[in-house]
């Protein structure tokens, strides 16, 4: 019987601070044993535990795509007492990885159809690995339009600038990039509230299009509005949500929202399924 | 199905020759109470008792278990590698469980064994017990077991279902490991069939008789989640609770757990402990944000999850087994059959509204 709790052996292959507040650091892994990347098998959207011998584990989106090999890739807020631990780790150092879990966004639903992809702070991370899928050679031309709204509080809190100026260049993605407020005046991208934004570039919602959220619940709870205004239907609003965890696999007890667990039969809901839910999240 | 007749001062012959293949387990008075524990080698069960304080979910899924152990040691050459901790291969037998704590384990037993993942301490340790139980002729007023898929002299669950006639037990063998059980203590006397299942079926119908209160469940599956989980009486329901945390602790169906690394020197041991869904950091975001800060919210979350979500997930009855221990229990006196009756009645559009 093959252990759900038993993490695969990984080593810290590069450490990256994302943000001017150093809160935020990605980490590339790799598999000690290279038979468990291929166990490892995920699809965009999903997360894993990450899993440090004498601390514990955190439940962490996955933010390298699908198509990228040879490594996986997490980013991480510095919260609580893992996550702390894990930001004073070194490249070389051994820990553990546990999963792919959860449900991923529905990719075969979206096969065809025009994608608004909306996220906040550093809620970017299983967008950036959707985006990275998206735009593979081998899958751009299942898809249709796509738009990014992407907002962050100051430049310096934006995650993967690099990536993101790559993505501006491109003609088969259009990128929406803001800040809450700035005084640089090299800031050549948009200023405002990710809601705000989304209400000028959003494409009209239609049976062809469909949005995907991620963000603050702040940011959520203003953007659901815009794109009721804008005719997007509930089941046509993809959203990813975290609860504490445990178990990643739905046995604990902790994550769940009614009858649904956050761990197994989420992290990713339409907003329809949501409206049947008691909002325990 | 074969009816066996043990002479009741042959139990603990039998029970003595078990010892030498199966750790035993049984309840013993300790204090005003019983417990389940461990026979020793001179020691046996006391069975005149009507149910143990604790319910024996411990047997199979104790209170805190090692998964994994570990080393920091960096010249250790698996420094900060998990490995699985050894575990014994020993099988186990409990006598004189209740029936309604071993349809407990049935009930549990769908959460860890889902058709995608499989807990592998819950499920070896199942696999390799044996349950002989003992039939309950004195329920407790408390117990309301025959309105929630369980009974009296319910066999579901078990290996062995015993059942006191005076001198003897008749004991009714249900599976192949209760058959190895009892060929291993060197229980062989056949009960003739015919009167035996008579004696059982008067003794159940005595006993289902005589218990005396119920749950209503009929309609909680047809009730809209989202409603009930706003209904105004949880409010009331948790007006008193003080999130002791003892109704999950001593429920035989109550599952949750915790994953906790304990470190000692250079040396450590992943651990999973029981949890309650009673405590506010079960739920605690890193953030400080909790989607159920509030004792109403946990309090409703107990229940919806046994009556309501339990049912509707696996289509097959509630999330308990109408042991009562939580009634006798609980220092506020909650009532899970009152809690039950509420949702299963509840109707959104008679509800009255607060008075403003």
């Amino acid at each position: 019987m093959q252990n759900p709790y038993l993490p695969y052996p990984v080593r810290i292959d590069e450490i990256i601070t994302e943000t001017e507040d150093k809160n935020l650091k990605t980490f590339k892994y790799v598999f000690l044993n290279p038979e468990d990347e291929e166990k490892f098998a995920y699809r965009a959207g999903q997360f894993a535990e990450l899993s440090i011998a004498g601390k514990g584990e955190i439940p962490i989106g996955i933010a390298s795509s699908p198509t990228e090999k040879g490594f996986v890739m997490f980013t991480v807020n510095k919260v609580g007492l893992v996550s702390s631990h894990l930001h004073a780790m070194q490249v070389g150092d051994i820990m553990g990885i546990r999963g792919p879990m959860g449900n991923s966004y529905p990719w075969d639903t979206l096969k065809g159809k025009n994608l608004v992809i909306i996220g906040g702070g550093f809620a970017f991370t299983t967008l950036r690995s959707s985006i990275i899928y998206l735009l593979d050679p081998q899958n751009r031309s299942d898809y249709g339009n796509i738009d990014v709204i992407y907002g962050a509080r100051t430049p310096g809190m934006l995650l993967y600038r690099d990536e993101l100026a790559e993505w501006e260049a491109r003609d088969d993605i259009n990128m929406h990039i803001t800040v809450d407020g700035t005084d640089d005046p090299d800031w050549k991208y948009l200023t405002g509230f990710v809601p705000t934004i989304a209400d000028q570039k959003a494409p009209p919602g239609d049976d062809d299009t469909y949005a995907i959220i991620c963000g603050p619940p702040i940011m959520i709870k203003f953007t659901q509005p815009v794109l009721d205004n804008n005719a997007y239907s509930h089941d046509h609003i993809i959203m990813s949500l975290e609860n504490r965890m445990k178990c990643g696999i739905g046995m604990c007890g902790r994550c769940n929202i009614g009858r649904e667990f956050v761990c197994k039969d989420g992290p990713v809901f339409t907003l329809a399924e949501l409206n049947k839910t008691p909002k325990e999240y | 199905m074969e009816i066996i007749k043990i002479k009741k001062d042959h139990l603990a012959t039998g029970l003595d020759a078990l010892k030498k293949s199966y750790q035993l387990f049984g309840p013993v008075k300790k204090d005003s109470c019983h417990e389940f524990k461990r026979l020793e080698q001179d020691e046996q069960p006391d069975l005149n008792f009507t149910n143990t304080r604790l319910s024996p979910k411990a047997l199979i899924y104790p209170q805190s278990e090692t998964m994994f152990t570990y080393s920091l040691d960096e010249n250790a050459e698996d420094a900060h590698i998990l490995k699985e901790a050894v575990k014994t291969d020993v099988p186990k037998a409990v006598i004189g469980i209740r029936p309604c704590d071993a349809d407990a384990f049935l009930l549990v037993k769908r959460n860890f064994d889902a058709p995608d993942y499989k807990d592998p301490y819950w499920l070896n340790a199942y696999a390799k017990t044996t349950l002989v139980g003992l039939a309950c002729e004195n329920p407790h007023k408390t117990c309301f077991c025959t309105t929630s898929g369980s009974g009296p002299f319910s066999e579901q669950g078990l290996d062995i279902l015993l059942v006191d006639i005076g001198d003897d037990y008749l004991a009714k063998v249900l599976t192949d490991k209760g058959a190895a059980l009892a060929k291993a203590a060197g229980w062989d006397t056949p009960a003739d069939s015919d009167s035996a299942t008579e004696d059982i079926e008067c003794l159940k119908a005595a006993a289902e008789e005589s218990i005396s209160s119920s749950v209503d469940t009929d309609h909680l599956k047809e009730l809209d989640t989202t409603a009930l989980h706003q209904a105004p009486f949880w409010e009331d329901a948790a007006f008193a609770c003080i999130n002791c945390g003892t109704c999950t602790y001593l429920c035989p169906t109550c599952w949750c757990f915790d994953i906790q690394d304990e470190t000692c020197g250079a040396k450590g041991t992943r651990m999973r402990n029981w949890d309650s869904c009673m405590f506010p950091l079960f739920t605690m975001h890193g953030t400080g944000h909790n989607p159920r800060g509030t004792k109403k919210q946990r309090v409703r979350q107990r229940f919806m999850h046994k009556l309501k979500y339990y049912v509707d997930k696996y289509e097959n009855g509630t999330l308990c087994t109408g042991c009562g221990r939580c009634i006798r229990a609980c220092p506020v006196n909650i009532d899970i059959r009152k809690i039950c009756n509420q949702m299963n009645h509840y109707n959104p559009d008679t509800v009255e509204e607060p008075a403003s």
